[in-house]
């Protein structure tokens, strides 16, 4: 079917016309960086805004969900101050953690630990994009490359064995604003890391924040990934990990939502050593009518790697979710062991889960299995704790407490881990 | 297992390219010139002799089907169909509506005999058959002849070919055709309402227990032809029907389209259960030939209480293209869909299930397993959504995939979304090989790894197997084994 693009939206035409005068305004002029930029625009201008004729977006249409585009945040970064920041979520900032800081996607020296990092961890600033993420036909990734303001590169140096967690703090803030942030991790052969993403900022303000985190893990490295979104409540958020594991890795992504209007969070993993074992997680509690989307493809390209993934949704309110999870295992890619869940506690009529689970396999030895559950809370488990003095809403929190907890129990890291339970406690507080 | 002996025997018998039913009938056709236009519209119409509403309906939806594009969403490939390069009408050229079996061509009849489809219902009263099935037998794009039409007309029941319906029940055929699947649903639908040529209609009174089972005997005979089936089934508050559907082509080098409609109304308390035994020819297994399958199947149950079950049973054609489903509108209705898809060679394999719970109460089911092997693809889509009435929904889908060789493909692409609370959806898919631990059991006590993978086979989808009618389920089986012919060792 021939795909008709309509007229552009205003969203769309605000992205064009942003173009030339950031373009202009770069300092830098490295002819390369520029001609990836460029590319990507023109590649924006031909795309469009995802919708839901576009299969990847089929439940979240970027085009009817994004109204209004605000300007590229680049010239704003150093008139922003802390002040009228949100501040870091509570259930964070007892994290003892090396803190890089990003205001407004810029690094900000100044607020973070790069001083006192730990021996074989570097980070440094690149003014250019060096790839396009190799994910091309995406329109939210290539606005990341043709916008991107500074690409941070934390470096860990091979063999170095991290207990302390790096905490990368994005910070935003201001004026409604768009940020462009682009984190790349190369992680050495034989190190291990725990990076904890937050990105946060104030509520009531239409910010855009669309970000891109690359990770290269060299082999027998140990990488424990958590991003917490905790946006304001009328931020958009699009955020893609792009992951390429070698052989006998350790990965855990783990994904926490409670912020955003309308947030995306896709991840493509790539499993180009045999050995290796991938565990992706989330928790997902939302709201009034936030819209939050997760969007994975994991791709076995090689044999022996296991892939386990789990994500809860908690949806209240008139609020969406969206998980789409797919696993290709590639002809060559035997013994490859794949299992996904996805579970969604749906707890009022206004809400809504979309769930699609994705098999796509071509080699014949593989264990690989999907489950998705869409329900409301167990009537008989609620009545048995009512029976027992607690109030419906104790009752409720109690289970959905446990809900969400068993996603985030599968992050390794216990400070992190602790954190995100205080989070889910907050968030099923606030609720109540 | 008895059934299983036999189904090894007959892998035994065949080739690996041997399709059983590849043999075609030399017979005089009638024929309409090739192509497609308004004029092959209104030849087809006017070969039907068709009242002037029909053929409105027939160009309008031809002028919508214009405007269209063909869906490439599908995970099947096959180069650009050119419509203009097959015949829409081909018929066996004979008395314009044969009274009884003597007046119908002897070499026609051969065919069915060949096929194994009872046509004589002396035959079937004698005993020769061993139960009594009403059959519609379709060849190429006329109906030839029904059977057991004035024992069903005495408990009410009309079951006839759809242009007979369209001339004696014109008022039933208004009312529901085109109802359940719109004119313009997709691509291959809108074709199909523009040139369909023949195909069954069935309605069943108020409180009707149809005495017996119905079916309908699909043959592509002709070369170049399209076939453009279109059914329509309603079943009336109360009553009760199953219908089976058989399908089979001669074996040729080029591809031949298959695009049909079938549409099922069930009422109050209603109840259609639908069985298909699909094994057009799938092309040799270099992927010459094979027939294109691009079917619109849907059930809308629309009384309360209601049922639509659909069992399928896939083994042919080069593409299949199809989603039989069910518009769950009535309070208590149930959706139920049972599938294997089997595909060897080079077949392409696209298929699976909507359930679309609008009312109450409603429950579906989905058990689909496919079995690819050789170098094929196997794909299960599906949808099911809950809309924001529909309280206390309830769905459990379950999907296998068995890999046979590491050439093949199998895939999975459930869509589920609720907008209800109370809906409560389960879902769960596996694939994987055949155990290497079953297979060692099996041959440790002394089958061979045809007849132990017949056995595994025939175990992974008993579920499916057991929700079709006896004589089915026997024929279907062998249908298997003889599907993986050359798929093991």
């Amino acid at each position: 079917m021939t795909i008709i693009t309509p007229i552009r939206t205003q969203a769309e035409a605000a992205y064009i016309s942003q173009f030339p005068a950031f373009e202009a305004g770069l300092t830098t002029r490295d002819p390369a960086g520029l001609k990836l930029r460029r590319a990507a625009f023109e590649r924006f201008v031909a795309l469009g805004l995802p919708h839901r004729r576009i299969e990847p977006y089929h439940y979240t249409d970027v085009r009817a969900l994004l109204r209004e585009v605000a300007g590229p945040a680049v010239h704003a970064k150093h008139t922003v101050a802390l002040p009228e920041m949100a501040v870091l979520p509570s259930a964070l900032s007892a994290l003892e953690a090396f803190k890089i800081v990003l205001v407004n996607g810029v690094l900000d020296r100044a607020r973070s630990d790069l001083g006192r990092l730990p021996e074989g961890v570097k980070v440094h600033e690149e003014a250019e994009p060096a790839v396009d993420g190799g994910l091309a036909d995406d329109p939210m990734i290539a606005l990341n490359t043709a916008f991107m303001t500074g690409r941070v590169v934390i470096t860990i140096e091979a063999g170095i064995k991290l207990d302390t967690p790096l905490h990368l703090q994005s910070m935003i803030g201001g004026a409604a604003v768009a940020v462009y942030p682009r984190v790349t991790l190369e992680v050495g052969k034989g190190a291990a890391v725990t990076l904890v993403e937050s990105h946060f900022g104030p509520d009531g303000v239409a910010y855009q924040n669309n970000s891109l985190v690359e990770i290269v893990a060299g082999d027998d490295a140990k990488i424990d990934l958590v991003r917490v979104n905790a946006h304001g409540k009328a931020a958009a958020d699009f955020s893609t990990l792009a992951v390429t594991l070698g052989a006998s890795n350790v990965f855990n992504a783990h994904s926490f939502v409670t912020g955003g209007a309308l947030s995306r969070h896709q991840v493509f993993l790539r499993l180009e050593g045999e050995h290796s074992v991938v565990t992706l997680s989330g928790a997902m509690l939302l709201n009034a009518r936030q819209h939050a989307d997760t969007t994975l493809v994991v791709d076995h390209a090689v044999p022996n790697c296991q892939s386990r993934e789990h994500f809860a949704h908690v949806l209240d309110g008139e609020a969406t979710g969206v998980f789409q999870g797919k696993i290709i295992v590639r002809p060559l890619a035997q013994k490859t062991d794949g299992k996904m869940m996805s579970r969604a506690v749906v707890l009022t009529d206004g809400a809504t889960m979309n769930n699609k689970p994705e098999l796509e396999i071509f080699a014949d030895d593989v264990q690989c299995g999907h489950g998705a559950t869409v329900g409301a809370l167990d009537e008989d488990l609620l009545f048995y704790l009512q029976a027992r003095g607690l109030p419906k809403t104790e009752a409720e929190a109690l289970m959905l407490q446990a809900f969400a907890g068993e996603a985030v129990a599968m992050i390794a890291h216990d400070g992190v881990r602790e954190a995100l339970d205080g989070a889910i406690d907050a968030w099923l507080k606030e609720r109540a | 297992m008895v059934a299983v002996k036999e189904t090894v025997e007959q892998v035994r018998a065949l080739d690996v390219d041997q399709y059983k039913y590849g043999f075609s009938t030399e017979l005089e056709v009638d024929k309409a010139p090739k192509g497609l236009s308004e004029d092959i519209v209104r030849f087809i119409s006017a070969k039907k002799g068709e009242p002037e509403w029909m053929l409105e309906w027939r160009l309008d939806a031809y002028r919508r089907w214009l405007t269209m594009t063909e869906p490439n969403w599908a995970r099947v490939s096959y180069p650009k169909i050119d419509f203009n390069d097959s015949y829409y009408y081909a018929a066996p050229k004979m008395n314009a509506s044969p009274k009884s079996l003597d007046e119908v061509d002897p070499a026609i009849l051969d065919a069915y005999k060949k096929l194994g489809i009872p046509l004589r219902e002396q035959e079937i009263l004698a005993g020769v058959q061993t139960s009594k099935i009403a059959v519609d037998a379709v060849f190429d794009s006329v109906s030839v002849v029904t059977t057991f039409k004035e024992e069903l007309k005495k408990v009410g029941v009309i079951f006839c070919s759809i242009s007979d319906a369209i001339k004696e029940h014109p008022e039933l055929v208004r009312k529901y055709l085109g109802s359940v699947v719109p004119v313009t649903d997709n691509y291959y639908a809108t074709l199909n309402c523009a040139v369909f040529t023949d195909g069954s209609f069935v309605y069943i009174p108020e409180g009707v227990r149809c005495p017996m089972e119905l079916s309908t005997y699909f043959r592509i005979n002709e070369k170049n032809t399209g076939q453009f089936e279109r059914t329509l089934i309603i079943a009336e508050k109360g009553s009760y029907v199953s219908y089976l559907e058989g399908c089979t082509a001669p074996q040729r080098d080029e591809n031949q389209l298959h695009a049909a409609v079938v549409e099922l109304v069930t009422m109050d308390d209603a109840e259609i259960k639908y069985s298909t035994v699909q094994n057009w020819y799938p092309g040799d297994s270099e992927g010459k030939g094979g027939i294109y399958n691009f079917v619109t199947k849907r059930g809308d149950c629309r009384g309360a209480n209601s049922k639509i079950s659909w069992t399928q049973v896939e083994t042919g054609s080069a593409i299949t293209w199809k989603y039989p489903s069910c518009i769950l509108r009535g309070d208590g209705s149930r959706g139920e869909f049972y599938s294997i898809a089997v595909s060897n060679g080079m077949q392409q394999v696209d298929s699976g299930t909507k359930m679309i719970h609008l009312g109450k109460n409603t429950t579906s089911r989905i058990i689909s397993k496919g079995i690819s092997a050789g170098r094929s693809q196997n794909t299960y889509r599906g949808q099911v959504s809950a809309h924001k009435k529909a309280t206390n929904a309830r769905n459990f889908t379950n999907c296998d995939s068995l890999l046979i060789g590491e050439t093949c493909g199998a895939h999975t692409v459930p869509y589920l979304e609720s907008k209800n609370s109370s809906a409560m959806f389960e879902h769960e898919a596996t694939t994987s090989k055949i155990s290497e631990d079953q297979l060692f059991y099996c041959r440790q006590r002394g089958l061979s790894a045809e007849e132990a993978t017949a056995l595994i086979v025939n175990g992974f989808v008993k579920d499916v197997l057991q929700q079709l009618p006896m004589e089915f389920a026997v024929e279907a089986q062998k249908l298997i084994s003889i599907s993986l012919e050359g798929s093991v060792g």
